[in-house]
């Protein structure tokens, strides 16, 4: 028995040294102390208001360099006692997509090829709603409302009960006081389970560096929100974060030209959005998935 | 201080024996690994382009965002099931041919779960972050997130998967009887968790209901019943190679008991396949777009079309090969069944598995993904890394099991090896 025993620690002896060969490899590639720093840092819910001050000024110097601008970066906190809500008015939407394009343009969002955007307008013909099938997302007529078609956009409906939240396995993403769902963008591995559990395709991935012309940056961001990304990273609406955190309306309800998007507070039954919710005809996207959206569409006759 | 010496000695001996082991060989056996050791070289290279440029760089989109490197992950995984097939007659029932193959079984499904897991980390966009997903290191979301708890059981089944094969041929090694009383219990433990592992996957595509493809609660017993099919049929062929190029003695018994064990499984994914096929054909709700993309085409869409029917034709002439005791028992078409099986599942349960779940998206995009060269390449690379893995595993493994390579207390004795191991192979049963 002790012959025995004496086998097995030798051959623990045996293991340990051949795992220390292996592990010492990688410590042996050496990095820069930038590179280190990056690598370490903590997930943005577990930072100490110190560590917020110093990712920031490390990002806002990193930012200058590359875009010549800049940049507020902002940490503001959830206001008390909000939950924001989102209408879309269906009856009035004329699927011109301005509200794409703001979107991206505030967003700072890549231009890579094609522009990564948060919002989609899906064209459907009339007598369509469920059956997305034979919905049209490319559609690239002259004029815009066409006859005999309804326009249906779509974005993050920043739901109450988020499946991506649920399936992310790293804590990247979260759900915010207010309701907003976020993502720590430095600390998503880039798994893109999110993007299989999304029922809304409310969030995109950025497959390459993002490129974004010095023009067009837009230097007024929030950390979880619209600072430029990096690549290999996911990203989604925040309902403008760093907008409706200073009492400003986000980008795309500012650039409907029809009225067609409201956006409020659900708490407060003074609001537009309850106005919305208590008077009109409303429904929401998916409501048989029971994720509880916090986006409301609706017809107002 | 006689027994540092000893112990020094003795590691010195391993080690040396290993690397003789490793390093020489016939010339088939250098062709073979450096053929390996070349696909993983190109395989590396355009990952590195991959890791460098980013994920734009293979023909995944924000539609299909997950393709051949997660539909290789799923098959590996079902592979990995292999052991537990061999696991269960060996040890439970000591079925004597069996049990002799046993170790390199599992060594087997040790080797496809380090292939499984390395499709995973080519598939993260962010490899840098891959310590984020370490317990306690960093931030795993536990118990919600089912990828986390892939990555608890994948890495505690290839623990176990290494572990008691190391074991026993630890005991091998020096010519000691096994002990049952320790050892039994990890064996045991390591059939449910084979079962555990493809579940755990299964449950993964499972639990999203934004994905009515893979939404269905027959999934997890489909996955089972197709890695049951797939794995035991690589594990027939690998044997064969393996009884020819060493002297380890396999008997084709056990050949013909594994094949007839895939004859059951195949027979149960059928029909749990005929099970979902009917009931999405005849209430015919929307759900069956992603159905229809793959078995017929939707809207012109239909790439995978041939693919899946090939992969029919397969399965259902493979089950008729290990059905029949006649074809199950000549190796001509025995082997044939097995590259059926081998190829059909892996349609089925890869890609077929994956890419309809995102076609047509959420949002009713339909959007057609193959793999580019890329994508391939690396996949290729990884395949010949855990050919490789096994095939030095087996190297080493063999010899160990053969009692050719032994503990330097042995070596004078080696003439009475032989009759060691005959000894205790013949003692009627192991003790426990």
């Amino acid at each position: 028995m002790g012959n025995q025993r004496f086998t097995r620690r030798e051959f623990i002896r045996n293991a340990s040294l051949t795992a220390l060969a292996g592990l010492s490899i990688p410590l042996l590639s050496s990095c820069s102390k930038e590179e280190a720093e990056d690598f370490l840092q903590k997930r943005f819910k577990e930072m100490t208001a110190e560590d917020k001050k110093r990712v920031i000024a490390k990002l806002e110097q990193r930012y200058f360099q590359k875009y010549g601008k800049k940049f507020e970066i902002s940490t503001k906190e959830a206001i008390p006692d909000t939950l924001w809500g989102y209408g879309l008015d269906l009856s009035r939407c004329i699927g011109c997509r301005r509200c794409v394009y703001a979107c991206v343009k505030e967003n700072n969002n890549s231009r890579y090829k094609h522009q990564l955007q948060w919002i989609r307008v899906l064209q459907l013909k009339r007598g369509n709603m469920i059956n997305l099938e034979n919905a049209e997302h490319y559609y690239n007529t002259p004029l815009v409302p066409e006859k005999g078609f309804v326009y249906l956009p779509v974005q993050c409906q920043h739901c109450q009960d988020p499946p991506c939240v649920k399936v992310c396995p790293v804590h990247a993403t979260w759900q915010e006081p207010d309701g907003i769902v976020v993502v720590d963008y430095n600390w998503c591995i880039g798994c893109r389970y999110c993007i299989a559990a999304c029922p809304y395709k409310g969030r995109v991935f950025n497959w390459a560096e993002p490129n974004i012309p010095k023009e067009e940056i837009n230097p007024s961001v929030h950390y979880l929100g619209n600072r430029p990304r990096m690549k290999c990273a996911v990203d989604k609406c925040t309902f403008c974060i760093q907008r409706v955190r200073v009492g400003r309306y986000p980008a795309c309800v500012e650039a409907c030209p029809t009225g067609t998007r409201k956006f409020g507070n659900l708490l407060d039954p003074k609001s537009e959005i309850r106005y919305i919710i208590d008077n009109m005809r409303v429904f929401r996207f998916k409501e048989d998935l029971n994720t509880e959206p916090k986006f409301y569409y609706f017809f107002e006759a | 201080m006689n027994g540092l010496q000893a112990t020094l000695k003795e590691t010195w001996h391993f080690y040396k024996g290993t690397l003789n082991l490793v390093v020489k060989g016939s010339k088939a056996y250098y062709a073979w690994c450096f053929f390996l050791l070349a696909v993983i070289a190109v395989g590396f290279i355009f990952y590195l382009k991959q890791h460098d440029v980013g994920l734009i760089e293979t023909n995944l989109t924000n539609e299909v965002s997950w393709g051949l490197y997660i539909a290789n992950f799923t098959y590996l995984v079902g592979m990995a099931a292999a052991a537990v097939l061999l696991v269960v007659p060996a040890y439970v029932y000591h079925f004597k041919p069996i049990k002799e193959i046993v170790v390199l079984g599992e060594l087997f499904a040790a080797s496809s779960i380090v292939m499984a897991i390395l499709f995973v980390m080519v598939d993260l966009g962010r490899l840098d972050r891959f310590w984020h997903m370490i317990p306690l290191i960093g931030s795993m979301n536990f118990p919600q997130s089912l990828l986390a708890w892939d990555v608890l059981v994948l890495n505690g089944y290839f623990f176990l998967n290494l572990f008691i094969p190391v074991y026993l041929l630890v005991k091998f090694y020096y010519h000691k009887e096994p002990n049952w009383k320790f050892i039994l219990p990890f064996i045991l433990l390591s059939v449910p968790w084979a079962v555990g592992i493809h579940t755990v996957t299964a449950f993964l595509y499972n639990g999203l209901a934004a994905r009515p493809f893979w939404n269905s609660s027959i999934l997890a017993p489909r996955f089972l019943a197709s890695a049951f099919c797939s794995g035991p049929a690589i594990i027939i062929l690998i044997f064969q190679i393996i009884r020819k190029v060493s002297d380890l003695k396999l008997e084709d018994e056990a050949l013909f008991k594994i094949a007839e064990l895939i004859a059951y499984a195949m027979f149960l994914n059928l029909f749990l396949l005929a099970s979902e096929l009917f009931k999405e054909y005849y209430s015919h709700t929307v759900h069956i777009e992603s159905f229809k993309y793959l078995f017929q085409g939707l809207h012109g869409h239909n790439q995978l079309v041939p693919w899946i029917w090939s992969a029919m034709a397969m399965n259902v002439t493979a089950f008729f090969i290990f059905l029949i005791p006649y074809t199950r028992k000549r190796f001509s078409t025995l082997n044939l069944g097995c590259l059926m099986i081998i190829v059909g599942v892996w349609i089925e349960k890869g890609p077929g598995l994956i890419i309809p779940g995102f076609v047509p998206d959420p949002l009713g995009e339909i959007y057609d993904y193959m793999p580019n060269l890329l994508e391939l390449m690396v996949s290729f690379g990884i395949w010949a890394t855990g050919l490789l893995v096994f095939t030095l595993l087996m190297k080493v493994a063999i010899p160990i099991q053969t009692g050719k390579f032994t503990h330097v207390g042995y070596v004078e004795r080696t003439y009475r090896l032989e009759e060691e191991q005959q000894a205790w192979k013949q003692s009627s049963s192991p003790k426990f």
